[in-house]
């Protein structure tokens, strides 16, 4: 292994860490946002290096096609995330919902959320990667409790009580599988190894990996939010800042989810173990259907979309289930233009509680009339993740659909379903918002609306054409997960 | 040499589960941490011995930070904070002793049963520690379930991870790495936990659980 290979991996480990050591010293909340969002264009900077470099294997770490391009993906979404929260934290500052002294510890935890998460993408061991997910569930815990209300403290006591107990059975399965290894392979790093571990899923015990795969599944299903494992997850996006709740849906749910599905490629390795394909889809649909309806019970803005990330992880869950080369592409992109999407929806939810005062959407109307820039953007955002044309979303959700179809017909029917409810739910709230009279008293702030528009754009840009090489890279994965 | 070695591995996770059990009747805080170091302390002989049977010295760093750190520092600390908090009677149960000590019985007959026929060709020395670390973690779970004390929901999670640090002591050969961050894990979390321990004392005048369920944003849905 040349040096020259290792570099960009090591800058993309590093940046974040380093960042953690100098933010927690800040004390200046302008220069601390600043740095934040500096750090954070590095660590893109280095994602498109590693990318550039392209993929190779250490005993440790291992950049291949699937986890590159959640690494860009989660480098860009932590970029304009920074850029996000800068403007937004000013204006909490200003309103007095937070304190200048404990943003240093906010921003620091940011960091350390993008540095775990990156880990926990790069490594090639299942030890180290559960350390990602742990490091990146604590750190999000203390930001969701940032604003040290009660319900704020509900939320981040529930969030750290589930979550750790989920990722305390996602051990175990590390565990189990580890111990299914070592009977093969001799025991050490070589046994915790995705390389190895592939190349002989077919001699490991069949009986042991269908047991930690259990384990896995409630540990990492957990932390992705799949119902009935999902109770963390709306009160954790209402009651923290929203950039937050943007890395959270955008980012973290989609960790989970590759840490499931790298195990599902063991599983798949070895025909003796247990079937996951089934067991993702029925999670799928019920997520899927769950969260659709409890839309319409929902009446508070943050959870509302909260649900609605819980309802589009059903979606991708359905998809990897069902396997193939065409429902894998669809769930890939789903999950790609999801976190582009949700984000921006998130920010534009951000700017909204704060011109409105709340988050309530009996408190929110005729946004179209008082901020039609804002207005603008926040429909486009809904428009699209409601599943639109021309929108990216539209393709991935027609392709999950279709395949489905021409797999199993009868499992798209309560797909379609369960998309047409979300739907439904999307289009009235959004009424709910866009019209009506607006209370005067709502702020006059000029948001910018940037990251919105960045991510919408390409969310726009992947409906209309997917690039040749976006398109065979997700081929390549598409194949690679069976 | 090797039925002393294993027997004497029986006998030190046998007993963690035994204490697991007796975890879970406590009714007094005080008494309930003396329980846990125990437990802890319980942990890291059996991760000695089989640091020792299995010639691994790493193993070794992960006993001392059982016993000494979770089986003195962690309860000496926790002995102070519910001093501090002056709750040292308060331990609310959601569950009576008798339904708990039987579900405890019921899951730790369902470890047995799940990883012995899962197991067929392991290790022997790892098969019959890995059944009962699995019955360590589920009465852990349990105890988080029946609790509703924090200070108890966190002793609950802490004997949760004592059984997966058995688990891991027991895979032959994992490397380092693992127990290490564990162990920095329970570190992490003990310090979230009494962060929020203190804070929810400080918004609540309690560390019950149950008052907390007031403020849930959930009951103004609905509208």
């Amino acid at each position: 292994m040349t040096p020259l290979l290792i570099t960009p991996l090591i800058a993309v480990l590093a940046v974040p860490s380093l960042a953690v050591a100098v933010l927690v010293m800040s004390a200046d909340y302008r220069i601390s946002a600043a740095l934040n969002v500096g750090f954070s264009v590095v660590s893109l900077a280095a994602a498109v290096w590693l990318l550039i470099e392209g993929p190779f294997v250490t005993e440790l770490f291992l950049v291949d096609d699937f986890n590159i391009y959640l690494v860009l993906l989660n480098a860009f979404i932590g970029c304009t995330t920074a850029i996000f929260s800068a403007a937004y934290i000013g204006h909490e500052l200003e309103t007095g919902r937070l304190t200048p002294r404990i943003l240093g510890l906010y921003h620091a935890m940011y960091q350390a959320m993008m540095g775990a998460m990156a880990l926990a993408l790069l490594s090639n061991n299942i030890g180290l990667m559960w350390v990602g997910i742990e490091v990146a569930t604590v750190s999000t815990v203390m930001m969701v409790g940032i604003y040290r209300t009660p319900q704020a403290l509900e939320a981040a006591w529930k969030y750290f009580i589930l979550g750790s107990v989920g990722i305390a059975l996602a051990f175990l399965g590390t565990i189990f599988v580890y111990v299914a290894a070592e009977q093969q392979l001799g025991g050490g790093l070589a046994s915790m190894a995705w390389t190895g571990l592939k190349a002989s899923a077919a001699t490991l015990d069949a009986g042991l990996l269908s047991l930690a795969f259990v384990f896995l599944l409630i540990g990492y299903g957990t932390k992705a939010g799949l119902v009935p494992l999902h109770a963390w997850l709306p009160d954790a996006h209402a009651e923290g800042p929203t950039p937050v709740s943007a890395v959270l849906s955008g980012l973290l749910l989609n960790v989970a989810l590759y840490a499931l599905l790298r195990f599902k490629i063991i599983l798949a390795g070895n025909p003796a173990t247990i079937p996951v394909g089934p067991v993702l889809v029925v999670m799928g649909l019920v997520s899927l259907i769950f969260a659709a309806v409890m839309l319409y019970r929902r009446s508070d803005i943050k959870r509302f979309f909260a649900y609605s990330s819980i309802e589009h992880m059903g979606i991708v869950a359905f998809a990897f289930g069902m396997g193939g080369p065409l429902a894998n592409f669809a769930g890939l992109m789903h999950m790609t233009m999801h976190s582009l999407t949700k984000s921006a929806i998130f920010f534009a939810v951000g700017h909204i509680a704060q011109v409105t005062h709340s988050q309530r959407f009996a408190d929110i109307r005729g946004l179209s009339v008082s901020h039609p820039g804002l207005a603008v953007a926040f429909a486009f955002g809904v428009l699209a993740i409601a599943g639109l044309p021309p929108f990216g979303v539209f393709v991935s959700e027609f392709l999950v659909v279709s395949s489905s179809f021409a797999r199993q017909p009868l499992l798209a029917v309560p797909l379609a379903i369960g998309l047409l409810i979300g739907f439904g739910a999307l289009i009235w709230r959004l009424q709910d918002v866009l019209f009506g009279t607006p209370n005067p008293a709502y702020a006059p702030r000029q948001a910018s609306l940037l990251p919105v528009y960045v991510h919408m754009i390409l969310v726009l840009v992947a409906g209309l054409w997917l690039p040749d090489p976006v398109r065979r890279w997700f081929e390549t994965v598409a194949a690679q997960l069976g | 040499m090797g039925d002393f070695a294993f027997d004497l591995a029986h006998l030190l996770s046998g007993l963690m589960v035994v204490v697991s059990m007796v975890l879970l009747y406590q009714d007094r805080l005080t008494a309930m941490l003396n329980v846990f170091a125990a437990h802890a302390m319980l942990l890291g002989a059996a991760v000695g011995w089989q640091a020792e049977v299995q010639g691994a010295g790493h193993l070794w760093i992960t006993a001392g930070i059982a016993f000494v750190f979770k089986g003195i520092v962690i309860p000496t600390a926790l002995h102070a904070m519910v001093r501090r908090l002056g709750i040292h009677r308060e331990i609310e149960t959601v569950v009576g002793v008798g339904p708990t000590l039987i579900a405890a019985l019921a899951l730790t007959a369902l470890a047995v049963l799940v990883v012995m026929p899962a197991t067929e060709y392991a290790n022997p020395l790892a098969r019959e520690d890995l059944a009962f670390a699995l019955a360590v973690v589920l009465l852990g779970l349990l105890m988080m379930i029946t609790r509703r004390n924090a200070v108890s929901q966190i002793v609950g999670f802490m004997s949760l991870e004592n059984g997966l640090i058995l688990a891991a002591a027991g895979a032959k050969g994992m490397p380092l790495v693992v127990e290490v961050s564990v162990a920095f894990s329970v570190l992490i979390a003990f310090i979230v936990f009494g962060v929020f321990v203190f804070r929810i004392r400080e918004r609540f005048d309690t560390v019950d659980i149950g008052t907390l369920e007031r403020y849930r944003g959930e009951q103004q849905d609905g509208a």
